[in-house]
């Protein structure tokens, strides 16, 4: 399996309020709100750590899962929020991923 | 040489909502009268005006109030048509055109629609759902149609002002939040007061067995916020400011469940 990259599409709004992160898309103002799982791979996805590394760092540290079964869920995971462009993936890298929210007491942005 | 031009009457009226005065010219005179009998309370004597607009009126075979909206930008003009009317509005110049047939529902809707975009680039919105001055104090009440926005319109004290029962007019001033009296009415076809007041708090509306006011979690009064503010165009820079401000809004306001039985005292627990 060839290694997957994401990164956060920068063309949606999102918040991190008491630890629920919620996103709009930009396209068509659907608003998204993440599970814990989700909201992990999304908060990783910077464009340049791997899925593979983002599940074996982030994912299975979090929860007791076997790696080979949390990839595959993640890989899942992650073309569905790309389905809503919420997500970009790409077999390379990808250099343009938005910046992480920025934390404030109580919320990010 | 006989003339070959006629010199066509140009009468024009001023509807300031929300603070924002908006030029309507129309050489009908009729529906001039038509506009100040609907915005009686939101006409202005002012000679500045936010936005000018210029009604073509046409034929009303045309018209379809139920199509669906559509805003769009391009080229530094907005456009927003729906069945019943046609409207471009170009920002730099603070103009725009409106073609529909003699009726207020269609400028009433193009007025919405330019508020809000207007509203979205200031850290603002319009929202369903009712309000009311009391004790200085504006309170909002949301919710779908059926949660009850006419209801506790209806059942208001004589010392509360009605701003609307329908949308609220929701503009950020410093580090608050104000609310404006609209003429957007629902089913109580009442007019709101052209007055404003800083916002005291917002109650997402329930209909239960008792009067009680319940706290609500950040995340929900920021998804119940968002699923209540008017919002048209499908612009990624303003659906991203839409959502920031909804955010800002519920950071800055207290969002709380009103739950309330169909009677007066429900307004004991408000202001």
């Amino acid at each position: 399996m060839s290694r997957l990259f994401v990164a956060r599409n920068p063309r949606v709004a999102a918040r991190n309020l008491d630890g629920e992160m919620m996103i709009m898309s930009g396209r068509d103002s659907t608003l998204f709100t993440l599970n814990k799982t989700a909201t992990i791979l999304w908060q990783a996805a910077d464009g340049t750590t791997s899925l593979d590394e983002i599940v074996e760092h982030r994912i299975c540290t979090e929860f007791a899962v076997e790696p080979a079964e949390a990839l595959q869920d993640a890989e899942t995971l992650a073309r569905e929020l790309a389905s809503h462009e919420i997500l970009q993936i790409s077999e390379q890298p990808i250099t343009q991923a938005a910046p992480l929210p920025e934390s404030r007491a109580g919320e990010s942005r | 040489m006989p003339e070959l031009t006629t010199e066509v009457e140009r009468l024009s009226l001023v509807i300031e909502i929300g603070g924002m005065p908006v030029r309507v010219n129309t050489t009908d005179a009729d529906f001039l009268i038509l506009l100040q009998n609907r915005y009686s309370g939101f006409l202005s004597e002012s000679d500045h005006a936010e936005v000018e607009f210029d009604v073509d009126l046409t034929n009303a075979a045309s018209a379809d109030p139920y199509a669906d909206v559509q805003v769009s930008y391009g080229h530094g003009l907005w456009s927003l048509t729906r069945g019943d009317f046609r409207a471009e509005w170009e920002p730099a110049l603070r103009s725009g055109r409106i073609r529909q047939s003699a009726n207020p529902y269609s400028i009433d809707a193009v007025l919405r629609i330019v508020h809000t975009l207007v509203l979205a680039r200031q850290g603002g919105f319009l929202m369903h759902s009712a309000s009311a001055i009391r004790n200085g104090k504006a309170f909002l009440f949301a919710g779908v149609s059926g949660a009850g926005k006419t209801t506790i319109s209806r059942l208001a004290p004589p010392d509360a002002t009605l701003l609307t029962d329908e949308i609220s007019y929701v503009r950020k001033q410093g580090g608050g939040y104000v609310a404006f009296g609209t003429p957007f009415t629902g089913e109580l076809a009442k007019l709101g007061e052209n007055v404003s007041a800083p916002i005291g708090a917002l109650y997402l509306l329930a209909q239960g067995p008792e009067n009680r006011i319940d706290a609500v979690a950040p995340g929900e009064a920021a998804r119940s916020l968002l699923a209540n503010v008017l919002f048209f165009a499908k612009d990624e820079e303003l659906v991203q400011s839409t959502f920031y401000s909804a955010f800002e809004f519920a950071s800055r306001v207290p969002v709380s469940r009103l739950t309330f039985v169909p009677d007066s005292r429900v307004w004991e627990l408000i202001g």
